[in-house]
């Protein structure tokens, strides 16, 4: 098939891309969590993954969600079983490119950060990197099947209880 | 800091009760915490640096630290491991920015003196100058300049380095107690580096080791662990400390996920708490005996066996208020595919996103902002006792804490 689109059909699907992307972060942000695994297909891999690792293909992850019982769970740890201190997140998605069609949908790319802002401190930057996502369409929504952040942060500051 | 303040320390008194109490200076005291530096992570210390198979070739090097110094840890021609201090023997310059590397020396970038991968000086530009002028003195002496070089220890795999130059072998270092515990990990099988991971906590280096040594709080913070049973008090228990008080090893089992009459104080306890991931907790006995094993290894070195979840938690010390953690997660060459998932799944309880790890780097961050702001003011540590004992089992105890400041306090002079 031909993984390219017409100019028409790839400024359409773009702003579609990037609608979607405007109202995962503002679900995140909101702290809506409960909403945010609709945004994912059932057999969905999510993951956040230094950028070290992921450049010289060593598998482990910062985070690492398989289908969604796994985001299902984070969901349980954020409300119920992770100790952590009030904080807000905030995200910025640019740089959306698409990158190709295939048979199950197409894979995008865009940059990201999170900002951060704990109780008594400025806002920090928190994460920066790049996500590389695949998605597919279903009754006509889009759905990732995957998503992967990849972190160039060196360090992470303390820790990461919220989704990117 | 200066020098000078370091050499004039202006702390208080240990208070009175002595090892059941932790004056909170200790935790951020600026000449304290460069004595830190002198006297344990340069000191008579084995710091973990690196897993030989992170330089399996000759010429691979991994930069790393020891305690806030970079080092880098080379495999020469020879296969001979070094560790060298990554700092230029001409102007200071750390030279190596690069975590992980290969060649077959090392240049300095400012005026490109040059180290072989043993660490000696072999080139000096311009040393003899240009034309007759300028140039090097003709007495000076390239062996007297080379970078400085620690004593490096290895076993099965695992590497330790020490600027002391007169260390003793690690196994005696270790103790018996504790290499055996080493051992069941780090049993000889080639090791297989899965993954970093790296997080910087607003706390001082200490109470990242005392929250590993600290049994009593598992079964209360982590809401998670207690829950599915992963880590409990109301399980079998076992502490090992080695007879200097410095290295310990705390190990259990896996409890049932249901209330009892002893576990009735753990509030927190989520009764019937269900994954709905449920392949993310599919254990694999491994090892005879228990189903956890943390060992903390004097100064720097948190071994970490949870489940099938393999892991070495670095502490790199960054100022008196601040510790980096850098995990380096591992299995065995050894290992397919379903054990390299189940490790990589059951990871997610730990690290910077950890269903666990987090209620730990959170409590260390306020912990600090408390201890930091009344350093006139102790913490009490008097659960199981006054003293401690080389061998407990149960976890409702903070004889490790103790210990480790006996053995603290003794190196440190205070």
């Amino acid at each position: 098939m031909d993984k390219s689109w017409s100019v028409s059909d790839r400024l359409t699907l773009r702003l579609e891309v990037e609608e979607f992307y405007a109202n995962y972060i503002a679900c995140l942000d909101e702290e809506r969590f409960e909403q945010w695994p609709e945004f994912f297909t059932d057999d969905c891999f999510y993951q956040i993954i230094p950028r070290l690792n992921f450049e010289r293909g060593l598998p482990m992850a910062t985070w690492r969600s398989e289908g969604r019982g796994y985001l299902l769970d984070r969901i349980t740890a954020i409300r119920k079983t992770s100790v952590y201190g009030p904080r807000y997140m905030r995200r910025i998605v640019s740089a959306v490119r698409l990158i190709e069609q295939s048979a199950e949908g197409f894979d995008a790319r865009a940059n990201y950060a999170a900002f951060e802002t704990l109780p008594d401190e400025f806002t920090r930057v928190f994460s920066v990197g790049q996500s590389h996502d695949a998605f597919t369409r279903i009754d006509g929504a889009l759905k990732l099947r995957r998503r992967v952040c990849v972190f160039d942060s060196e360090l992470v500051p303390n820790s990461l209880v919220y989704p990117l | 800091m200066s020098s000078e303040s370091a050499s004039t320390p202006n702390w208080p008194e240990w208070p009175r009760e002595g090892l059941s109490r932790i004056p909170y200076w200790v935790y951020s005291d600026a000449a304290l915490y460069a004595r830190e530096q002198e006297r344990i992570f340069a000191g008579q210390s084995w710091n973990y640096v690196a897993l030989e198979g992170e330089i399996p070739n000759a010429g691979d090097w991994r930069r790393t630290w020891v305690g806030d110094r970079s080092v880098i840890v080379v495999r020469d021609a020879k296969n001979e491991i070094h560790v060298l201090e990554n700092r230029c023997a001409h102007r200071g310059v750390q030279f190596c920015q690069t975590h992980l590397g290969h060649g077959t020396e090392f240049m300095c970038p400012y005026h490109q003196w040059t180290y072989n991968l043993e660490g000696s000086l072999v080139g000096v530009p311009f040393r003899r100058g240009i034309q007759k002028k300028g140039g090097m003195p003709a007495e000076f002496d390239m062996k007297q300049h080379g970078l400085r070089k620690l004593s490096v220890a290895r076993r099965h795999g695992v590497i330790f380095a020490s600027f002391a130059q007169d260390m003793p072998d690690l196994g005696d270092y270790l103790t018996p107690p504790i290499l055996e515990l080493f051992d069941r990990v780090f049993d000889g099988r080639k090791l297989k580096v899965l993954g970093y991971s790296r997080q910087q906590t607003p706390a001082n280096w200490k109470l990242m080791f005392e929250n590993i040594k600290d049994p009593y709080h598992a079964s209360l913070l982590h809401v998670f662990l207690l829950s599915f049973g992963l880590n409990r008090a109301d399980a079998p228990n076992r502490i090992v400390i080695d007879p200097t008080g410095r290295h310990a090893a705390g190990m259990s089992w896996r409890a049932e996920q249901k209330r009892t009459e002893d576990n009735k104080e753990m509030r927190s306890l989520i009764e019937g708490l269900k994954l709905q991931g449920d392949s993310m907790l599919q254990p694999m006995r491994e090892y005879e005996r228990y189903t956890i094993c943390l060992m903390t290894i004097w100064p720097n070195m948190i071994v970490q066996q949870q489940s099938n979840t393999l892991a070495i938690r670095q502490l790199v010390t960054r100022g008196p208020q601040a510790f980096e953690l850098a995990w380096t997660f591992f299995g065995y060459e050894s290992d397919d595919a379903e054990m390299d998932l189940r490790r990589l799944r059951q990871a997610n309880l730990m690290g910077p996103a950890g269903f666990v790890s987090i209620d730990d780097s959170e409590v260390l961050g306020f912990t600090q902002q408390g201890v930091a702001r009344a350093p006139e003011a102790a913490g009490v540590v008097e659960m199981d006792g006054h003293g401690w004992a080389e061998e407990a089992d149960h976890a409702i105890t903070e004889s490790e804490l103790r210990a480790f400041y006996q053995a603290y306090r003794a190196i440190m002079d205070i």
